[in-house]
């Protein structure tokens, strides 16, 4: 990526199953990408892949961070994780495979969508693990250029 | 149809979000889990739950829907009225089940299209 972005930060993610602040950095990130003025069907795409990338490190992570760059013909975030990561991704991409504990569950999380919802609204995704180590989402979401002059 | 109009009809309480209450209601989506709100719900939707810990405010947020209605009078978590007083998101408590609060204000916005 050549382009000097408009956009570029990073947001650390507390994980270990700590729900208190969950969803405070998509929050953040629809806030900035509406003051920038993109358009609200981009805007939505991204705060719900941020919001699952996030909740996903809160849920099976020790902790995370997450990256956000905007440049003028795409979005570009970035989930990297420490924790258990994935053994099996193709298992993990199934609709309503979940792994979540019964608390996580009750509160209405770990119902298995996450990851397809990521994949079903990004126009790039990209996933890589490693069990023991921790999981990276990249993820792009192409925008159109003329509403970022 | 406003967000105002849809508590007086259905006798809904105000738990937080009062400055709010001329939002339009577009739609409503029913559902407790959260991914499936987050993909399926929109914009100025009420969203009907029973889930009532704090990060429905989140959701709500995120979603621009216009209130959150919770049924079979569920109570917001202290936590959940406090965020939701600061993001200014309007939670709603109804005594109806779900099935029967959804079918009232799926009724009431059909009315009015």
């Amino acid at each position: 990526m050549d382009e000097k972005p408009l956009f570029d930060g990073s947001f650390s993610v507390v994980g270990g199953g700590n729900y208190d602040n969950a969803g405070e950095v998509s929050t953040s990130i629809k806030t900035i990408l509406k003051k920038m003025g993109l358009p609200g069907d981009v805007v939505r795409k991204v705060a719900l892949v941020s919001y699952e990338a996030e909740i996903n490190i809160v849920s099976y992570a020790r902790k995370g961070m997450i990256r956000l760059r905007v440049v003028s013909d795409r979005i570009m975030i970035e989930a990297i994780d420490e924790g258990q990561g994935i053994p099996d991704i193709e298992l993990a991409m199934q609709p309503g495979w979940s792994t979540a504990n019964q608390k996580t569950r009750e509160m209405g999380f770990g119902a298995g969508m996450g990851l397809c919802n990521i994949k079903s609204f990004s126009d790039t995704f990209h996933i890589s693990s490693e069990v023991g180590k921790g999981t990276h989402l990249k993820i792009i979401i192409n925008t159109n250029s003329s509403s970022l002059q | 149809m406003d967000l105002e109009s849809v508590i007086k009809v259905l006798n809904l309480k105000v738990r937080s979000g009062e400055d709010k209450l001329k939002t339009e209601v577009r739609g409503g989506y029913a559902g407790d889990l959260l991914s499936d709100v987050m993909a399926n719900s929109k914009e100025g939707d009420l969203w009907i739950t029973r889930q009532v810990h704090q990060n429905i405010v989140a959701v709500a947020s995120l979603k621009e829907h216009a209130g959150i209605v919770l049924v079979q009078d569920s109570e917001p978590a202290k936590d959940t009225l406090e965020k939701a007083i600061k993001e200014g998101i309007p939670i709603l408590v109804s005594e109806l089940s779900g099935f029967e609060v959804t079918a009232r204000i799926y009724n009431l916005l059909k009315k009015t299209d």
